[in-house]
């Protein structure tokens, strides 16, 4: 089974249509790649799918383990398996990492049952170890006062404690510089298997020279253009967008 | 998860724990409506003395002078019709020292909060007030070896007059406010507590008090004298059941910390969303002691408490910590008053409110500091937390300083929970009443840092109760 299928979704906010007919599928332990200029509807597909209430949705499904999560609850969608990573992470004052996690992972839990604390830090500081965060950093409000970032590896940190079955990150590259991407792109790395898969929302190239996508996708005007392994990564980055929504404009013109 | 959602999802104010009644059944009953008969009838039941028995007719008149304070507090006051009000309903004057002799009722109304465990837990002595009277009242022995007096109203200002009398109605004259009068007329329970010279409790004391009737009004009266060098640390927790009618809860508490004594006073109030809670709190802080209130003021339709402390004594220090929440209906109108009378006092006002859906919070501060005094010190923060755009706070802090040696620092911020927080969270796999939880958590977090920890984890349960209540 596909993790992920987005049928012919047509999405709007405000009386304007961002996703247009959009489709993608994300087949089982697959890594796609999602880029495209900014404006073009990435966050907005990302926010969709996990139930994001501004957005109508004019017609079209996203099936996530074959079952259509719109209409659902972002808790929901959560618990069924989906993850953001989002392009910008909310503040949240006063609540500890620590404590975030946790009651994300209590929520989880069935009725009755309750965390093991010590396991808990256990698995929290060997996976914050992994992503270089400072053991201080879990008594830290969530988000508060970081550095974009400081942020960003909160997200994956977040991710990684969660276990989800399809992970969406959004633009996780923007604000890392190049040792950050590296300890980030581990991270993700050491989350890919069989039963999870990865939409990598990104505007530039360099993140995929660490997580290598199976498949890349470009988007643009609300839907996907192109789609092909690598090196279309590569390619667009040499050419430049304007080189596919150039492609892409002739090819429409001429229908 | 959208504004709209938000509103009317929004978390009413039940606390399901409290929100359970037994069928009544009193032996003593003032009956309706407030008269000189009816204060008469609650001074026979308690066998006052004379001077009690005038202090209360007095007190009558005083109420009946006074207008209420509708030219500047909350309109829904005039609602209060106090010949529909029963003020006085006990089962009995004596209070049982065992569990075991407590009427079933009333033993089981306690255990369903909770108050027998506690004691067992960490408490050095509970009184236990049901409607007008105490039903329980246990203390420690080694305190009272030591000379520690903890008892109801009645029997202190009976049995000890000589302790209690000089201060009774002194920190909290009769005619402070209308409220202050009424409770003077028909004050009943409460605690009386004397701590001798340099005797430190170790454990708090505590007290509950229980509404059982409806229509019903709770008018207890509490006393608290630290002698010389004394520590004591004093919880107080309440809640009702929730009737259709309004309840109304009106207590006085006089604190007396003298020369380098020590009180801190501890509120966990959880009414239900029919009672009035308009409470007077103030306490006297003596040369180089210190009196702390933290209150912490969840449910009630409309409560009005700014707890006091006169700093009469050189170095003399007081502090307000509050937390208020607000939720739909709800109007919470607390703050706090300092008034400085002598050089090198220093005072501390910390104050949280949280509003939720059309939940009202203000803050009203008065800080007041002469022209002749020297090294005194004011601080003041009020933040307060929105949770949706309908809900509303206000701040009012009155600071009258002069003099030249004297700082005051007062700061304010408003922050609200944003839809997008929620969505955030709710990504992470939180309910929306968890996530909101957790938000309200937050902004109190630091202030919950300085309560003490049985208390804090009381606050917390209350809290996510009352906001994961009507969402799940
Ligand atoms: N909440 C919103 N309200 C109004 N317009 C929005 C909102 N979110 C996104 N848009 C619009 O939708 C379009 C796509 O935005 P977005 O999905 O953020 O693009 P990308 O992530 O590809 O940069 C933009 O034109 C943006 O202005
Ligand atoms: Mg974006």
């Amino acid at each position: 089974m596909n993790t992920l299928e987005v049928r012919n979704l047509t999405v709007s906010i405000e009386g304007e249509t961002i996703l247009k007919n959009f489709s993608l599928t994300i087949p089982k332990g697959e890594v796609h790649a999602l880029m495209g200029p900014n404006g073009t509807g990435k966050s907005t597909l990302a926010k969709v799918m996990a139930g994001h209430e501004d957005y109508t949705v004019e017609s079209g499904e996203v099936l996530l383990e074959g079952v259509n999560v719109l209409g659902k609850e972002p808790d929901e969608i959560a618990h069924a398996g989906l993850f953001l990573a989002f392009q910008y992470p909310l503040e949240i004052p006063g609540v500890s990492i620590a404590n975030f996690i946790r009651a994300a992972r209590a929520a989880r839990l069935p009725e009755g049952e309750a965390i093991n604390a010590v396991e808990f830090y256990k698995e929290l500081y060997e996976k914050m170890d992994a992503l270089k965060m400072d053991r201080k950093f879990t008594a830290r409000s969530l988000n508060e006062g970081f550095s974009g970032g400081e942020k960003k590896r909160c997200e994956i940190l977040q991710m990684s404690m969660l276990e989800p079955r399809l992970c969406v990150m959004d633009e996780t590259d923007s604000g890392l510089d190049i040792d950050a991407l590296k300890i980030v792109s581990d991270g993700v790395n050491l989350m890919r298997g069989p039963d999870r898969s990865f939409l990598v929302i990104t505007h530039y190239q360099r993140l995929l020279d660490y997580i290598v996508p199976d498949v890349v996708h470009v988007m643009y005007d609300g839907q996907i253009i192109r789609s092909g392994d690598a090196e279309l990564a590569k390619e667009l980055e040499s050419k430049g967008y304007d080189w596919i929504k150039e492609a892409h404009e002739a090819a429409t013109a001429g229908v | 998860m959208s504004e709209t959602h938000l509103q009317n999802e929004a978390i009413h104010v039940d606390t399901e724990r409290g929100n359970f009644s037994y069928p009544e059944n009193y032996e003593f009953d003032a009956g309706v409506g407030l008269t000189e008969d009816t204060i008469k009838y609650i001074s026979d039941v308690k066998n006052d003395d004379d001077w009690v028995r005038e202090f209360r007719l007095k007190a009558l008149e005083v109420f009946r002078k006074k207008p209420m304070p509708t030219n500047w507090a909350d309109k829904d006051l005039e609602n209060i019709d106090f010949d529909k009000i029963r003020y006085y309903l006990s089962k009995g004057q004596t209070p049982s020292r065992s569990w075991d002799e407590v009427p079933d009722d009333v033993k089981e109304t306690f255990e369903r909060l909770g108050i027998p465990e506690q004691e067992r837990k960490f408490l050095a002595g509970v009184e236990a007030q049901f409607d007008s009277e105490a039903a329980y009242s246990r203390m420690k022995e080694d305190l009272e070896k030591e000379g520690v007096i903890f008892v109801g109203s009645t029997e202190g200002l009976a049995k000890y007059p000589e302790i209690f009398r000089p201060y009774f109605g002194k920190v909290i004259p009769t005619a402070d406010n209308k409220f202050s009068a009424l409770n003077s007329a028909t004050f009943s329970g409460g605690s009386f507590i004397y701590v001798p010279k340099g005797v430190k409790l170790k454990q708090p004391l505590q007290a509950y008090f229980r509404i059982n009737a409806e229509n019903f009004g709770q008018f207890e009266r509490t006393l608290i004298i630290a002698d010389e060098g004394a520590e004591i640390t004093y919880m107080e927790g309440c809640t009702a059941p929730k009737f259709e009618t309004a309840t109304l809860h009106s207590a006085v508490v006089e604190l007396v910390a003298l020369k380098n004594a020590k009180i801190q006073y501890i509120t966990v109030q959880n009414w239900s969303s029919n009672v009035f809670n308009l409470v007077t709190k103030r306490g006297l802080a003596d040369e180089g002691a210190e009196v702390k209130w933290i209150d912490c003021n969840i449910g009630s339709r409309l409560t009005m408490k700014y707890p006091g402390v006169v700093l009469k004594g050189k170095g003399a220090r007081g502090e307000v910590l509050s937390i208020a929440l607000a939720n739909d209906g709800q109007h919470q109108d607390t703050g706090a008053k300092m008034m400085h009378l002598a050089d090198n006092t220093t005072s501390n006002i910390i104050s949280k409110s949280i509003s939720i859906g059309k939940g009202r919070s203000t803050y009203r501060g008065q800080v007041h500091m002469p022209k002749h005094l020297k090294n005194c010190k004011n601080n003041t923060e009020c933040d307060a937390l929105l949770i949706n755009t309908n809900s509303r706070t206000d701040t009012y802090p009155a600071i009258t300083t002069r003099g030249q040696n004297n700082t005051v620092q007062h700061e304010a911020s408003v922050s609200k929970v944003s839809a997008e927080q929620i969505f955030y969270m709710m990504q992470r796999g939180l309910s929306e009443g968890e996530a909101m939880s957790l938000a309200v958590n937050g902004f109190v977090n630091d202030l919950m840092k300085a309560f003490p920890m049985e208390y804090s984890v009381e606050l917390k349960r209350l809290i996510d109760m009352e906001m994961e209540g009507s969402v799940g």
